[in-house]
C-alpha cells in the first residue's frame, strides 16, 4: 500500500486532525479517495457519478484557506459521498431511477449546502434502490452495488452505495437517508456505522421524497465519532423544511466522547430478538449486551407489543405517501419522456402514462399501486387510517419502554448480507429485513447501528441498533461510542471490524486510473 | 364562435313548476406578496414562468412552507363571514394528474378547513336582506395556467399543443363554499349575483385580494339544481322538505352579470330537461359569455376519488385564540353597515347612494368629505363632471389626477366666495391639465370673484346708465328684468363678480 492509499484508512476525525496539523493536504486526501474509487468502483458500483473536478476544486480551496490561516470547520477538507437522493446543483441526481436519468438539479439540498459551507469535498453520488425502495440496492436502475465483504452479496439498501463506499474506504463519510432502515441496515451488513437522527433533526429540503413522514437524512461512517461529527454538520433547523425541529442539534459529538455507562439503563426489546434472527446475529448481540452489563449498564427487558403490526402499518403508510410524492414524475417538466407505441400525436395523458411505465421499475410500480389503493375512497379508513392508529400505538410502546430504559437495543437486521438475487422475487422476504429498523421511523425516534462483530457461520458483519427517545440523539451516540470502545478492546488490532474484511483490491486490475471511473 | 341548440323553457315558466337551489363556490386569490408555499412573487402580468422556484415547479426534493400572511387572511375572511375558526387544522393533498399541476396533487384542505359554519347577509335590489349560510372557507394553492394553441374552441380538445405558465402555480387561494341556498325562489339568480357582489365588497374591505373578477382574482363556480315546487312560498317548510334535485356545476363564471345569467340559464335548461321526463346529468358545465349558454364539461360524481390524505410535509395550523381575537379586532366595518352609516351621515337619497355605490365612488367621496368638502359637493364633482371625464377617457375616476384634497379645496374656495361655479369649473380644467392645486390654478389664471364692492357698484351704475329702458322696467316692478342687467355687469367684470351680489345691488338701486 502506498502512503496515499494509507490516507483512506484513517477515520474522518483523524483526517480532520491531520489536515489541521498540516500532515497532508485536502487535495492529497481527496485524490487518494478518487484513486481508490477509480480502482474499486468498477467492481463495487457504489458511485453512480464521480465528481473528481468538483471535489478537487473544493479541496484546493480549503487548502488555500487553511494556508491563509483561516479558521475552518472541523471537517473542512475531509471528502464525502452523497447518496443520489439529495439534489446537487450541477451534478446529476437520479434517485436510482431511470426516470431521472440525466436530470441535473438547479438547486442544492439544504444538507448539500451545509456540506459545502463546511468545506467537505463531494466525491460523487452513491447508488441506491430506486427512490429508496428496497433493502439491497438491487432495485437501482443502474445495477446493484456489491458488498465489499463478498462481491456476490448485497450491501443493504436502500443506501447500499453509501455504506459500501464507506466500508471499502472509497469515502470516510457518506450521506444516507433512512425511511425504514436505509441507513442502519446497510451499515449493519457492511460493518460500518449509520445513524438515523430524530425525525425533523436534519432538513429534508432538496432530498427526493420517498415517504415524507418517515424519511430522515443521516450520516454514514466507519466510527461512531465520525458519524457524530457529520451529524453536527448537517443537523439543525431549516426554515425550508416545515417539519424541521427548531432547536439546536443535540450534543452528539460531545456524547460520543463521553463513554461512561455507569447506571445507564439499557432496554432489550423482547419483540426484536430471538425467533427470525440468524444465530450469529443473535450471538453477537448477546455478547454486546454482556459487555454493556460488565461496563456498568443496567440491562432490562422491555416489551413493545404493537411492534408486531409495525411492518403492516409501514407498508401502508409508505406506499400511500410515495404514490403521491412520485406523482410529479410525469415527463411534463423534467425527466424521461417517451411517447406511447403506435400513437401518432399522443395526448399529454398518454405521454405521462408511457413515460411512467418506462421510467419506473417494478418495485416502484408495486408500491405506487399499493399506495393508490390504500388511499382510495372506501379503503382509506381500513388501510391508511388504521395504519396511522398503529403508528400512534407504536409511539406509545416506545414512550412506555423509555420510562424503563434510557436507550433500547436490538440487532439492526435479522440476518447478515444475503446473496444478490436471493430475495428479488420475494418482496415479503426482502421487506422483513427491516423489521427491527422500521419502528423507529414510525415513531420518529433516532436510531444508530454499529458493528457488533462477524457471524461465526458466514464471517459476515453484524450490526447492533441503539434507539433513543426523540430529540435525545446524543444518548445513542454515547452508548454507541462506549460499546464501540469495549468491542475494540476485545478485538484488538485497529479495533475495527473492517480489519476482518477480505482485501477487496485482490484480483482487481491494478493500474486503473481515476479517468476510468468517470 | 360555436352555436348550441339546447332546449330551455322561459324563466317564468320554469319557476311555476320548480324551486331552484344554489350552491356557490368562490375561489379568491389572495394579494399576499408571495405564494402560498414558497417565496416567489405573485404579481399579475409578469413574463410567463418568471415567478417560479423548485417548490412551485414541483421539482424533486422541494418542500412547502406555509405563508403565514395567507393564513392570517384566511382567518380574517372566516371571521368576516361569521365563521368558527379551527383550533387546529391541516392541509391535505388532493391527488389527480393534470399537466399544469406541478406535483400532480394540489395542496388544499379537506375535512379540516380553517373556517367553517358562517353566514353572509346579502342585500338585494329592493333593499331586503337574504342570509347565505357559509359551509366552509379553506386554504389551497392555485394550479398553473394552460393555454391551448390551435383548434377552434381554445379548449384542450382539438388543440395542437398547450403552453403552461407556472407563475400562477402556488398562488394562495381561499375557497369559500356556501351551504345549499334554499328559499330564494324566483330571486335565485339575483341572490347569486348579490352574494358574489357582497363577498367581493367584503374582500375588498378586508384588503385581502385585488378582487378583480376580470383578472380571475375572484372565480365563481355555480351549482344549480331544481326540485319540485311545493307552493308559492319558497321558504315554507313543505318546500324545504322536498329532496334536492341533481345539480350541475358551472365553472369559472367571472363577472357578476354572468353569475346571474348563468344561474338563470341553468334553471331554464334544467326545467326543460326535467319537463321532457329526462334526468339531469351530474356534470361540470362551461359558461359562454358571448352566447349566454352553458355547455357540457366533464361528468362529475360525488365519488370522484382524489385520495385525500393529510399533507405530511406541513405541520398543522393551530392559531391561538388570542391571535384569532387580535385578527378579529382588525376587521373593517361590514360593507352594508358602512353604506347605511355613510348614507345617513351624508343625507343622500337611496337612489343617489345606489348610484355612488355602483359607480364605485364610495371611498373617494368618503375621503373627500373627510378632507373638508360638503357631502353634496363631493357627490356633485365625483359623480358629475369627473365621472363624465373618466367615462370619456375610459379610465377610473380616481385616475384623472384629481384628488379628494383637490375637491375639498375647490369646494372651500366656492364656499368662501372666492370662486363661483363657472370659475370653479375653469379651475378644475386647470387641475385636470396638471397645472397644480385649485388655489394655484385660480391664482395663475387670475380667477377670483371681485370682492371690491366699489368696483362692482361702479359697474352696476354704468350698466344702469347704459340701459335706461331696462332700469325703468325694474322700477315698474318687473324684477325678472334684472337678469339682463346682471349679465352685463358680469361681462363688465369679466366674469369675476358675484352674481348674487350684483343682483342685490341692482335691485337696491332700482326698487
Amino acid at each position: 500500500m502506498s502512503t496515499v492509499t494509507d490516507l483512506t484508512s484513517l477515520t474522518a476525525a483523524q483526517m480532520a486532525d491531520g489536515l489541521a496539523a498540516g500532515e497532508f493536504t485536502s487535495v492529497e486526501l481527496t485524490q487518494a479517495h478518487l484513486d481508490r474509487i477509480a480502482l474499486l468502483n468498477p467492481v463495487l458500483n457504489a458511485f453512480l457519478h464521480v465528481d473528481s473536478e468538483g471535489a478537487l476544486a473544493t479541496a484546493a480551496d480549503v487548502d488555500a484557506r487553511r494556508a491563509a490561516g483561516e479558521e475552518l470547520p472541523r471537517l473542512a477538507g475531509v471528502p464525502i459521498a452523497v447518496k443520489d437522493i439529495a439534489c446537487t446543483q450541477g451534478l446529476p441526481t437520479t434517485a436510482g431511477s431511470r426516470t431521472l436519468e440525466g436530470w441535473i438539479p438547479p438547486y442544492d439540498a439544504t444538507i448539500v449546502t451545509r456540506l459545502k459551507e463546511a468545506g467537505l469535498p463531494i466525491l460523487g453520488k452513491t447508488n441506491m434502490d430506486e427512490f429508496a425502495m428496497g433493502s439491497s440496492t438491487e432495485h437501482s436502475a443502474y445495477g446493484p452495488t456489491r458488498n465489499p465483504w463478498d462481491l456476490d452479496r448485497i450491501p443493504g439498501g436502500s443506501g447500499g452505495g453509501s455504506s459500501a463506499a464507506v466500508a471499502a474506504f472509497l469515502a470516510p463519510l457518506a450521506i444516507g437517508s433512512d425511511t425504514g432502515g436505509s441507513i442502519r441496515q446497510p451499515a449493519a451488513v457492511t460493518g460500518s456505522v449509520g445513524a438515523k437522527p430524530t425525525y425533523g433533526g436534519v432538513s429534508r429540503y432538496g432530498v427526493i421524497a420517498l415517504a415524507s413522514s418517515l424519511d430522515q437524512i443521516g450520516p454514514c461512517a466507519r466510527t461512531v465519532t465520525d458519524a457524530a461529527l457529520l451529524h453536527e454538520v448537517i443537523g439543525g433547523h431549516d426554515p425550508m423544511d416545515s417539519t424541521s425541529i427548531d432547536a439546536p442539534v443535540p450534543p452528539v459529538v460531545e456524547a460520543a466522547a463521553n463513554r461512561d455507562l455507569t447506571g445507564l439503563r439499557v432496554g432489550i426489546v423482547k419483540e426484536l430478538t430471538g425467533d427470525g434472527y440468524q444465530a450469529g446475529v443473535q450471538a453477537r448481540f448477546d455478547e454486546s449486551v454482556e459487555l454493556l452489563r460488565r461496563a456498568g449498564a443496567e440491562i432490562v427487558e422491555v416489551s413493545c407489543p404493537h411492534f408486531d403490526y409495525a411492518m403492516a402499518a409501514y407498508y401502508l403508510i409508505l406506499p400511500s405517501e410515495a404514490s403521491s410524492n412520485l406523482a410529479r414524475y410525469d415527463a411534463m417538466r423534467y425527466g424521461l419522456r417517451v411517447g406511447p407505441d403506435g400513437v401518432d400525436s399522443p395526448s399529454a395523458e398518454q405521454v405521462m402514462a408511457a413515460s411512467r411505465d418506462a421510467g419506473f421499475g417494478d418495485e416502484v410500480k408495486r408500491r405506487i399501486i399499493l399506495g393508490t389503493y390504500a388511499l382510495s375512497s372506501g379503503y382509506y379508513d381500513a388501510y391508511y387510517g388504521q395504519a396511522q392508529k398503529v403508528r400512534t400505538l407504536i409511539a406509545r410502546d416506545f414512550e412506555a419502554a423509555f420510562e424503563q430504559a434510557d436507550v433500547l437495543i436490538s440487532p439492526t437486521a435479522p440476518t447478515t448480507a444475503f446473496r444478490i438475487g436471493d430475495k428479488l422475487e420475494d418482496p415479503m422476504a426482502m421487506y422483513l429485513n427491516d423489521v427491527a429498523t422500521i419502528p423507529a421511523n414510525l415513531a420518529g425516534i433516532p436510531g444508530l447501528s454499529l458493528p457488533s462483530g462477524v457471524a461465526d457461520e458466514d464471517g459476515l458483519p453484524v450490526g447492533i441498533q441503539i434507539l433513543a427517545p426523540a430529540t435525545q440523539d446524543q444518548r445513542m451516540y454515547a452508548v454507541g461510542a462506549a460499546l464501540e470502545a469495549l468491542l475494540a478492546e476485545q478485538w484488538g488490532g485497529s479495533g475495527s471490524v473492517l480489519d476482518r474484511a477480505p482485501d477487496v483490491t485482490t484480483g482487481v486490475t491494478t493500474g486503473a486510473s481515476a479517468e476510468d471511473a468517470k | 364562435m360555436s352555436t348550441y341548440t339546447q332546449d330551455v323553457v322561459s324563466y317564468d315558466e320554469a319557476l311555476t313548476r320548480y324551486d331552484p337551489v344554489l350552491g356557490l363556490e368562490v375561489h379568491v386569490e389572495l394579494n399576499t406578496a408571495t405564494k402560498m408555499f414558497c417565496g416567489c412573487a405573485q404579481s399579475f402580468g409578469a413574463e410567463p414562468n418568471s415567478q417560479v422556484c423548485p417548490v412551485c415547479l414541483g421539482l424533486p426534493g422541494a418542500l412547502p412552507v406555509v405563508n403565514a400572511r395567507a393564513v392570517e387572511s384566511a382567518i380574517r375572511i372566516g371571521l368576516a363571514l361569521n365563521c368558527e375558526i379551527a383550533q387546529w387544522c391541516r392541509f391535505a393533498r388532493k391527488n389527480y394528474f393534470y399537466p399544469d399541476m406541478p406535483k400532480n396533487f394540489q395542496t388544499s384542505q379537506y375535512d379540516e378547513p380553517i373556517a367553517f359554519e358562517g353566514y353572509l347577509d346579502v342585500e338585494l335590489d329592493d333593499g331586503s336582506v337574504f342570509r347565505v349560510e357559509i359551509e366552509r372557507a379553506h386554504m389551497e394553492e392555485d394550479t398553473g395556467k394552460s393555454t391551448h394553441i390551435g383548434g377552434a374552441t381554445g379548449r384542450i380538445h382539438g388543440a395542437e399543443y398547450s403552453l403552461v405558465d407556472f407563475n400562477r402555480a402556488g398562488i394562495p387561494l381561499i375557497e369559500i363554499v356556501t351551504k345549499p341556498i334554499t328559499g330564494a325562489g324566483e330571486r335565485a339568480p339575483e341572490v347569486a349575483r348579490a352574494y358574489v357582489a357582497a363577498l367581493r365588497d367584503l374582500l375588498k374591505a378586508l384588503d385581502v385580494s385585488e378582487v378583480r373578477m376580470e383578472q380571475g382574482n375572484v372565480r365563481c363556480d355555480a351549482n344549480v339544481s331544481l326540485r319540485a315546487k311545493a307552493g308559492d312560498d319558497a321558504t315554507a317548510p313543505e318546500q324545504l322538505a322536498v329532496p334536492l334535485g341533481t345539480r350541475t356545476e358551472t365553472k369559472n363564471v367571472n363577472s357578476l352579470r354572468s353569475v346571474e345569467r348563468a344561474v338563470r340559464y341553468e334553471i331554464c335548461r334544467h326545467a326543460a330537461v326535467l319537463d321532457s321526463g329526462e334526468s339531469i346529468l351530474q356534470e361540470t358545465r362551461h359558461w359562454h359569455e358571448d352566447t349566454g349558454v352553458t355547455t357540457s364539461g366533464r361528468p362529475k360524481s360525488d365519488a370522484d376519488d382524489y385520495r385525500y390524505f393529510p399533507e405530511p410535509d406541513l405541520v398543522p395550523v393551530a392559531p391561538t385564540r388570542e391571535r384569532v381575537e387580535e385578527l378579529r379586532a382588525t376587521l373593517p366595518e361590514p360593507p352594508a353597515q358602512r353604506r347605511k352609516r355613510l348614507q345617513a351621515d351624508w343625507g343622500y337619497s337611496d337612489l343617489e347612494m345606489r348610484d355612488v355605490v355602483n359607480a364605485g365612488a364610495l371611498e373617494v367621496i368618503e375621503e373627500t368629505v373627510a378632507a373638508g368638502a360638503t357631502p353634496a359637493a363631493a357627490r356633485k364633482w365625483w359623480m358629475g363632471d369627473l365621472a363624465r371625464r373618466a367615462n370619456e377617457a375610459g379610465s377610473a375616476v380616481t385616475e384623472l389626477g384629481v384628488t379628494p384634497a383637490h375637491i375639498a379645496e375647490l369646494d372651500g374656495l366656492i364656499r368662501d366666495g372666492r370662486l363661483n361655479d363657472s370659475m370653479a369649473r375653469q379651475v378644475m380644467e386647470g387641475v385636470l391639465a396638471g397645472e397644480g392645486t385649485p388655489t394655484a390654478v385660480a391664482d395663475a389664471r387670475g380667477l377670483e370673484l371681485v370682492q371690491d364692492d366699489g368696483a362692482l357698484e361702479a359697474a352696476v351704475d354704468k350698466v344702469i346708465a347704459a340701459n335706461p329702458d331696462v332700469a325703468d322696467k325694474i322700477r315698474d316692478g318687473k324684477v325678472q328684468a334684472a337678469g339682463a342687467l346682471i349679465g352685463q355687469v358680469m361681462k363688465e367684470m369679466r366674469g369675476q363678480a358675484d352674481a348674487a351680489k350684483a343682483r342685490e345691488l341692482i335691485l337696491g338701486k332700482l326698487t
